[in-house]
């Protein structure tokens, strides 16, 4: 498989480089990288309409390429030293596995702005790194999740142990465990970010043994499919808003908007206002969005979900807010304190009440 | 940890769907390496096999229709492959690759819009009172067609392979193709029937993904199978029950380390995720410790004047 990836990868690259332009320098060059393939329905999927968008917003003063399915590790750098080589202005490497070849290239080319999705290594003044705050979607997630539960048996397709996705993992579970405190998580990790079958191996396991919700942390539809055919098991959309399994299976959804920010800094680089920074949005700027909420939720939950979500936004709540302990009891925080972004940054610990170890 | 939780039978019978692509995949690229053709293109044949099913299913609502474009989509792509190695005499290995990222782009653009449906859905055989006996009726009996036409086709390919002169000229053309072609069979010809089985098998297990496991459309959705089921061929020593065997193990050890995670077992996660290549790997290459050896002309060229 990483063999196929690298060879699509580099031939991809060898393409990108090949349509490359020789004619100065008017038009600014975005690049893209991604992890899977554009038409993944998911995380993929709405990185792609963020480039679109940019393409819409700026027209021909700007040029986009995109190379997809790029393996995270020596691939993914091949390809983006690839994109600066042939004249790339602004690349974003869409991917956490990006993290390190994003930072070994961007020492290379000290003139090419580098925006890494999901990282925290901005070790030249080139790079800079973005996310949203998807925890407080799965906060309204979880509520959701616990309250529709009759197994009180939820399922959760991990992808790779990483602070992103065990942020996840804990939101929902607290939120969760809150309206419903005899609930049980069951977490597989499928070590793949878009594996449809692997997936979907994943999701009917866990229906097999007793969840009748399923939450996604990968990045294609195929959860939403075996859900549809086991027929009373409920999902989110993950990433995008996947609508085509509303209402049911998939009753809401976190949908990621990138395109208010890719614009945002292809005109930065446009107007050489580009500098470093680290930007982490949620709800409230609009770059996590939740999905509508399907008539298979009940009123009185979807009125509490839409509330969370308003407060989550407005900052009224935090979604990790005390009293809270971790997984081996030791407190984590004191009552009404919130977690700070560093600690959510490189959360490696469940909170009390999951059970089950995260690799290490 | 709730081991409880372990349905064994929904297991077993899991393991046995998991293993069909592969398996299918798999037995379709022996049989072009018996023939001395290396075939790397075994992903790009799944994906293409994947949408042509699906395309065909969705719009017939047939999913036995489905499975026979798939096999036929395969096929056609494979005789690209066979054009190039055989008539061209391209680099089989360089054709091979093409191939995939081909099959990989072509299914892509076909599939474009069909994202997000559902096809029809693919009923179990229809065994009467055979699916109702307790265990073994579910794990033996409660399939749909496709595992065991790949049980059928594996011991259909053993058989030809073993006992049949058309399995002997094959093996022949596979071992040393200048003494065939001195015999007087026609080593192009042969190579380009084993080809399009290849293709055929590759793409029928891709519609196995498309249309029973996920089942929906998505790019790229084989995910790395072919090459898989491409290595599976070498560890099984190009024997088709090996290659059966092979199969299960891997899609049965895929199942149960996904059901062991689920159930909480205290064995580190990564060790679960390992555990079905290297399971596979070790039982294969212990088996093949009868000094099996590869086809003797495997992956080489051949023009009638060398």
């Amino acid at each position: 498989m990483k063999f196929g990836k690298l060879l699509a990868g580099a031939v991809l690259a060898l393409g990108v480089g090949g349509a490359a332009y020789a004619d100065g320098h008017e038009k600014t060059k975005v690049g893209f990288v991604y992890v899977g393939p554009v038409g993944d329905g998911g995380w993929t999927y709405e990185h792609d309409q963020g480039r679109l968008a940019v393409e819409a917003e700026f027209g021909d003063k700007v040029e986009t390429v995109f190379v997809e399915n790029v393996a995270e590790g020596p691939d993914s750098e091949r390809v983006m030293t690839q994109m600066a080589l042939d004249g790339a202005d602004l690349i974003f490497t869409t991917s956490f596995g990006y993290m390190d070849p994003t930072n070994n290239v961007a020492a290379k080319f000290p003139d090419v702005k580098f925006e890494h999705a999901t990282g925290y290594k901005r070790l030249h003044p080139n790079v800079s790194t973005y996310s949203a705050r998807f925890y407080e979607g799965r906060a309204i997630q979880g509520h959701i999740a616990g309250n529709m539960t009759k197994s009180n048996i939820i399922g959760y397709i991990g992808s790779f142990p990483i602070p992103e996705v065990i942020r996840g993992i804990n939101s929902a579970y607290i939120h969760a465990a809150k309206v419903n405190p005899d609930v049980e998580f069951k977490v597989i990790w499928v070590y793949t970010w878009f594996d449809p079958a692997k997936e979907a191996d994943a999701a009917k396991v866990l229906i097999e043994q007793g969840a009748d919700v399923v939450l996604q942390h990968t990045d294609s539809t195929a959860p939403q499919a075996a859900a549809q055919e086991a027929g009373n098991v409920v999902t989110f959309g993950q990433a995008s808003d996947m609508g085509q399994y509303a209402p049911f299976p998939r009753v809401s959804s976190i949908i990621d908007d990138w395109a208010p920010y890719y614009i945002e800094r292809t005109r930065a680089v446009m107007e050489g206002t580009w500098e470093q920074k680290d930007t982490w949005d949620g709800i409230g700027p609009g770059m996590v969005g939740i999905g509508e909420i399907s008539d298979a939720v009940p009123a009185d939950v979807k009125a509490e979900a839409l509330a969370l979500k308003t407060a989550l936004a407005d900052g009224s709540y935090h979604a990790f807010t005390g009293p809270l302990n971790k997984q081996d009891g030791s407190p984590f925080l004191a009552e009404g304190e919130t977690a700070d972004d560093g600690t959510l940054a490189g959360m490696n610990f469940y909170v009390e009440g999951i059970e089950g170890e995260i690799p290490q | 940890m709730d081991l409880s939780a372990i349905n064994p039978i929904l297991l077993i019978a899991a393991m046995i769907a998991a293993a069909t692509p592969i398996l299918l995949a798999a037995i379709g690229e022996l049989v072009v390496e018996r023939a001395g053709v290396l075939n790397l293109g075994v992903e790009g044949m799944m994906i293409t096999g994947a949408v042509c099913g699906f395309i065909i299913a969705v719009n017939t609502g047939s999913p036995a229709l489905g499975f026979i474009a798939a096999a036929v989509g395969g096929a056609v792509l494979s005789l690209l492959f066979a054009f190039l190695t055989q008539v061209a005499l391209a680099n089989q290995v360089a054709s091979g690759l093409a191939l995939t990222l081909f099959g990989l782009g072509l299914s892509a653009l076909m599939g474009q819009s069909y994202v997000g449906i559902k096809p029809p859905r693919t009923e179990a055989t229809p065994l009467g009172a055979l699916a109702d006996i307790p265990v073994i009726g579910p794990i033996v009996f409660g399939h749909d067609l496709l595992v065991y036409l790949g049980l059928a086709i594996v011991a259909g390919t053993w058989a030809t392979l073993t006992f049949t002169r058309a399995g002997l000229v094959l093996r022949a053309v596979g071992e040393n193709h200048d003494a065939a072609h001195a015999l007087g069979y026609k080593v192009k010809r042969i190579r380009t029937a084993a080809i399009m089985f290849g293709g055929a098998c590759a793409g029928l297990g891709g519609a196995y993904i498309s249309l029973v496991r996920v089942p929906q459309w998505t790019e790229g959705m084989t995910a790395g199978v072919g090459w898989i089921a491409l290595a599976l061929v070498v560890f099984a020593s190009w024997k088709p029950w090996r290659v059966l065997l092979g199969a299960y193990l891997f899609g049965g050890i895929t199942q149960l380390q996904l059901n062991l995670q689920g159930a909480g077992v205290a064995i580190p996660v990564e060790y679960l995720a390992m555990s079905p290549y290297i399971v596979t790997i070790i039982v294969l290459v212990i088996l093949s410790a009868d000094k099996s050896r590869a086809p003797g002309s495997l992956g080489r060229t051949f023009h009638a004047s060398s």
